[in-house]
């Protein structure tokens, strides 16, 4: 965070736009819509397996699968203001990540992204392969990773950076995306910096607020309903 | 509890330090839209493939329906949070 800080304060200092948020509808050349609707496939597949296994081990993990899913459809609906003069919205994919891992949490935010795409304009249909691989895949798994190299040292702390970094994460690929479809003059590198620099810092207070959430739900769920605890231990 | 508390005031502290930052350095708009300038300003010749089959009329039209996602998710936590401190 402090090697972060002299950059953060510069860009503050730095005009210009600033952007969010999904891909849009139509923002995405055909092949690269198909390619990461292929590229999805296993992961929501995989997931939906995985929530059939999960009903059947125990009927209340239908009602906590329920919770998590609730989570990103509420977090994803706040767009809230962020240093960088524009608005964008946390994922919330963290809590779900942590607690039944990757997997299950693609098959929720693509009916989270179905829904915003379907109803809301906000996203879109060819663009969800896309956007569920970030906000469903990328974002998850990296939540995933942290909480499990994390949680054993501190559990809170395990929560709130693998729910921030994952958010985080999520738009830096969304970044990428847009970088690989739309190379500049002067190739996908400078293209990607551009994307990037822009979309990282409009989501850093986002992420960290999207991280001080989930800690707090995370820590009335263990309190209230100890069983959490072994879904912990679940692998992807 | 009070930690609890402590980060929950901490988040809204966040978000209201980056409603002043924020509005101080841009109109705080809705950020998708703007996606649209950039791609057009890096390859001008690319045209959106596809356009969404619904858009909400207005804005309220589109602030009813983000108020609708979110009071659904809030409705699920709420309802579980009660019914496990109640078993």
């Amino acid at each position: 965070m402090i090697k972060v800080l002299p950059f953060f304060l510069l860009f503050m200092l730095v005009p210009g736009i600033s952007y969010a948020m999904h891909i849009a509808e139509g923002f995405l050349p055909l092949s690269w819509c198909l390619f990461y609707f292929l590229l999805v496939v296993p992961f929501i597949a995989a997931g939906m397996k995985k929530i059939t296994s999960l009903y059947e081990l125990d009927k209340k993990n239908k009602m906590l699968i329920a919770v998590c899913g609730a989570y990103i459809f509420l977090l994803s609906a706040l767009k809230l203001p962020s240093v960088t003069g524009s608005c964008s919205h946390p994922t919330g994919c963290g809590l779900s990540a942590i607690l039944f891992g990757p997997l299950v949490t693609s098959v929720l935010s693509l009916i989270v992204l179905l829904f915003q795409a379907l109803l809301l304009a906000h996203g879109g249909l060819s663009t969800l392969g896309a956007n569920t691989f970030s906000m469903g895949v990328a974002g998850p798994f990296v939540a995933f990773a942290v909480y499990s190299i994390l949680k054993k040292k501190n559990l809170k702390i395990a929560v709130f950076l693998a729910a921030a970094l994952g958010d985080l994460f999520t738009y830096v690929v969304t970044s990428l995306q847009l970088a690989l479809a739309f190379p500049s003059s002067s190739g996908i590198f400078s293209s990607a910096v551009k994307f990037l620099s822009i979309f990282s810092f409009t989501q850093i207070p986002l992420a960290i607020t999207e991280g001080l959430f989930t800690v707090v739900l995370f820590d009335y769920l263990v309190k209230n309903y100890p069983e959490i605890k072994k879904l912990g231990e679940f692998k992807i | 509890m009070k930690k609890n508390i402590l980060l929950i005031v901490l988040a809204f502290a966040i978000i209201i330090f980056s409603l002043y930052m924020g509005s101080q350095r841009g109109d705080l708009g809705g950020a998708d839209e703007k996606i649209e300038e950039v791609i057009k300003e890096i390859s001008p010749n690319y045209r959106p493939v596809f356009k969404s089959i619904f858009e909400p009329p207005s804005g309220e039209i589109e602030s009813l329906l983000f108020a609708l996602q979110a009071s659904a998710g809030a409705f699920v936590i709420g309802y579980f949070m009660g019914k496990v401190k109640n078993d």
